[in-house]
C-alpha cells in the first residue's frame, strides 16, 4: 500500500501545475495573451493611481481635442478628449475595471449555476435529466444577444441587469459540458469504488467526479469571459447596458457614434481596448484548451 | 432514416412549445401593466382601458391566453403591434427579406473567403501562411462588430468616400419591391444605376456581418482538413502520384466539408444576433433594427413576435442541418 503511494505521489513526478505550465508555455500566443490580460488586471486595480485625470471631469475648454501626436493635441490629454471634454485615456483606464468586473461576475454566476445544474442532470438521470436538458435546449434556441436584449428589456437597462442576462444566456453551455463530462466519468472504476466504499452522493458529485470534469469547464470559462465582455459592450452600445456617464467601453462607443466622421479617436480607442482585451483572453483560452485537454487539441 | 427524423422532430416540438411559452411570458413578465405602458404619460380613460384589455385579451385567464397565443401562431397570427396597430406577422415578413438578403450575402462572403483560407492554412500547417491566417481569424473571432462597422465607415465612407453610410439603396430610386430583395428588385427595375447603388449599400454591412462567421469557418475548415489529410486514403492518393491540387481539392476537401457545412448551418444564430447590431448601425430596415426599435419604443407585441419568429427560424435551420447531417453521415443516426 505504502509502496504504491510513493510511486504515484513521489517527488519524481512533476506536479500538476508544472505539467500544465509546460504545455501552456509552449504556445507563444497563449503567453502573450496571459501577459496582456495580467496587464489589464493591474490597470483595472490601479486605475485611480494611473489615470491622469478623473474619468468624469469635463474640461470645457478642450472639447473633442485630438490625441497628443496630432495637430491641436496636447500632452495634457494623451489620447485626446471626448465631446464633453473628458480625458479619453482616463476613461479607458477606468473602463478596464468594468470590463474585468463584467467578465468575472458573469463567469462566476454562469459557471457556478451551470456546473451545479449539469451535475444534478448527470447524476439524477431519468426525467430530471430530460427536463433540465429540454429547458437548456429552449434557452439555446434563442440567439444569445437577442435573449439578453429581451431580458434587459424586462429587467430595465443597467449594467447589473445586463450581467444577469448574459450570465443566464451563457449558462446552458456549462450545463451541457458538465453533464456530458459526468456521464463519461460515471461508469469508470474509481467512481464505482468510491461508491462501494460508501461515499455519499454529494461527496461523489463534488469531490470524486467534479475535479475530473474540470478541463472543458475551465476552457469554457475563458471563452465565456470574452463573450461576456463582448456582449456587455454590445448591450452598452445599444443603450441597454451600462448607462452614461459610466466609462464602460461599449457605452463610450455609443456616446461617440455621432462623431464618427469628425473625431475618429473617440470611436477608435474604446473599440481597440475591447478588441485587445477579448483577443488576449481568446489567445489564453486556446492555450488552456491545448494544455488541459489533449483530446480537444486543434491540430 | 425515418426513425432518425422522427426522433429529431420529437425534440423539436417540445422545444417549440417551450420557446412559445418564453415569448408568451415575455409581455406578462414586464414590470407594469402593458396596456398602461401603451398609453404612455397621458394615461387613458377607464372605458378605453377596458376596451384595450379585451382587444389584446389580457382580461382572460392566463392559460386561455396562452392557448389563444399558441393557436394564433399556427394560423400566422402574432397579434397587433402596440405602436402601429398592424398585424405583427405582416410587419415581420415585410422586413424579413432585408435581413435575409443581408445574411445570405454575409454567409456567401464568409464561405468564399473562409474555406480557401482554411485550406491554405491546413496545407501549410505550421508555416507562416498558416500562422498569419489563423492569427487574423482569431482577431476576426474576437472582433466587436459594432466597432468594426464604425471603423469601416470612417475609412470607406469618411476618408475615401466610396460607400454610403446607411440604408439599402439611394433615395433617388423608386421602383416596386416585389421580391423584397433589393438586388433582384433593383435589377428588374431596369433603372440606370439602381443595381449599382444597391450593391454599394450592401458592401459594408456584408463585411461586418460576415466577419465572425468567416473566422469560424476558416478555423473549422483548417481543423477538418488537418484531420482528413492524415487519413490513409489521402496518403494513398498522394502515393498514386496525384497532383497536390487533386489530393487537397478533390479527395480531402470533399470530406472535410461535411463538418464545415454543419458550422455554416449552425451560424444562423450568430447571423441573427449580428444582424441586430449591423442593421442598427447601417440603418438597414430589417428585423434586427425593428427589434431594437421595438424595445426602445416599448412596442412589446412586436418584440414578442420577433423573438418567437427568430427562435423558430434558428430551430428550423438547425433541424434541417441535423437531418442533412444524418443523411450524409449514417453514424449520427444512432
Amino acid at each position: 500500500m505504502n509502496n504504491t503511494d510513493t510511486m504515484t505521489d513521489g517527488p519524481s513526478r512533476p506536479g500538476r501545475f508544472a505539467e500544465f505550465w509546460s504545455y501552456f508555455s509552449e504556445n507563444r500566443g497563449a503567453i502573450v495573451g496571459l501577459v496582456v490580460f495580467v496587464a489589464f488586471i493591474f490597470i483595472a486595480i490601479l486605475a485611480d493611481f494611473i489615470a491622469p485625470h478623473s474619468p468624469t471631469q469635463q474640461y470645457r475648454e478642450a472639447l473633442l481635442q485630438p490625441p497628443m501626436w496630432l495637430e491641436g493635441g496636447t500632452s495634457q490629454f494623451i489620447l485626446g478628449t471626448d465631446a464633453v471634454g473628458r480625458d479619453l485615456l482616463s476613461r479607458l483606464i477606468h473602463g478596464a475595471r468594468f470590463s474585468f468586473f463584467i467578465g468575472l461576475v458573469v463567469v462566476v454566476i454562469s459557471a457556478g449555476s451551470g456546473v451545479l445544474i449539469g451535475l444534478i442532470a448527470g447524476f439524477a438521470g431519468g426525467w430530471v435529466d430530460t427536463l433540465i436538458m429540454r429547458l437548456m435546449d429552449i434557452l439555446l434556441a434563442f440567439p444569445s444577444l437577442l435573449l439578453a436584449l429581451v431580458m434587459v428589456a424586462i429587467l430595465g437597462p443597467s449594467l447589473t441587469n445586463a450581467m444577469i442576462a448574459i450570465a443566464i444566456v451563457l449558462q446552458p453551455h456549462y450545463v451541457r459540458l458538465t453533464r456530458a463530462a459526468v456521464l463519461q466519468e460515471l461508469p469508470k472504476d474509481y467512481v464505482t469504488s468510491a461508491r462501494v466504499v460508501g461515499a455519499r452522493r454529494v461527496r461523489l458529485m463534488f469531490v470524486t467526479v467534479l475535479p475530473n470534469c474540470m478541463a472543458p469547464i475551465i476552457v469554457q470559462a475563458a471563452l465565456s469571459f470574452s463573450t461576456a465582455i463582448l456582449d456587455a459592450a454590445a448591450l452598452g452600445f445599444l443603450g441597454l447596458g451600462a448607462q452614461p456617464p459610466t466609462p464602460e467601453w461599449g457605452t463610450m462607443l455609443a456616446d461617440s457614434r455621432e462623431f464618427v466622421l469628425r473625431a475618429w479617436w473617440v470611436v477608435t480607442f474604446p473599440g481597440l481596448a475591447i478588441l485587445i482585451n477579448v483577443l488576449a483572453i481568446n489567445l489564453m483560452g486556446d492555450g488552456l484548451r491545448d494544455a488541459l485537454d489533449p483530446k480537444l487539441k486543434r491540430s | 432514416m425515418l426513425g432518425f427524423i422522427l426522433r429529431r422532430l420529437g425534440t423539436f416540438i417540445p422545444t417549440f412549445i417551450g420557446v412559445s411559452i418564453v415569448s408568451f411570458l415575455f409581455i406578462r413578465l414586464l414590470p407594469g401593466d402593458p396596456i398602461l405602458l401603451m398609453a404612455g404619460e397621458r394615461g387613458m380613460s377607464d372605458a378605453r382601458y377596458a376596451e384595450l384589455m379585451t382587444q389584446f385579451g389580457f382580461d382572460r385567464p392566463l392559460l386561455v391566453q396562452y392557448w389563444d397565443y399558441l393557436t394564433g401562431i399556427l394560423r400566422g397570427d402574432l397579434g397587433l403591434s402596440f405602436k402601429t396597430k398592424l398585424p405583427v406577422w405582416d410587419e415581420f415578413f415585410a422586413l424579413f427579406p432585408a435581413t435575409l438578403e443581408l445574411s445570405l450575402c454575409a454567409i456567401v462572403f464568409a464561405v468564399l473567403i473562409g474555406i480557401p483560407a482554411g485550406i491554405v492554412a491546413a496545407v501549410n500547417r505550421g508555416k507562416w501562411p498558416d500562422q498569419a491566417l489563423m492569427s487574423t481569424a482569431l482577431v476576426g473571432f474576437s472582433m466587436p462588430i459594432f466597432w468594426w462597422a464604425l471603423l469601416l465607415i470612417i475609412l470607406f465612407s469618411g476618408m475615401l468616400g466610396w460607400t454610403p453610410v446607411s440604408g439599402r439603396i439611394s433615395l433617388m430610386f423608386f421602383f416596386p419591391t416585389d421580391t423584397g430583395f433589393m438586388l433582384i428588385d433593383s435589377f428588374r427595375s431596369g433603372q440606370a444605376g439602381a443595381f449599382a447603388s444597391a450593391v454599394e449599400h450592401l458592401i459594408l454591412p456584408t463585411i461586418v456581418l460576415g466577419t465572425i462567421p468567416l473566422a469560424v469557418i476558416a478555423r473549422q475548415t483548417r481543423s477538418a482538413m488537418l484531420e482528413v489529410l492524415s487519413e490513409d486514403y489521402v496518403r494513398t492518393a498522394r502515393a498514386k502520384g496525384l497532383s497536390p491540387f487533386r489530393v487537397n481539392g478533390l479527395h480531402a476537401l470533399r470530406n472535410a466539408l461535411i463538418p464545415v457545412i454543419t458550422v455554416i448551418g449552425l451560424s444562423v444564430g450568430t447571423l441573427m444576433a449580428g444582424a441586430i447590431l449591423t442593421e442598427t448601425i447601417f440603418s438597414w430596415p430589417g428585423i434586427g433594427k425593428w427589434m431594437v426599435e421595438g424595445i426602445s419604443s416599448r412596442d412589446y407585441t412586436a418584440v414578442q413576435g420577433g423573438l418567437l419568429m427568430i427562435a423558430v427560424i434558428v430551430m428550423v435551420v438547425n433541424l434541417i442541418v441535423d437531418v442533412l447531417y444524418g443523411f450524409i453521415n449514417p453514424k449520427i443516426r444512432q
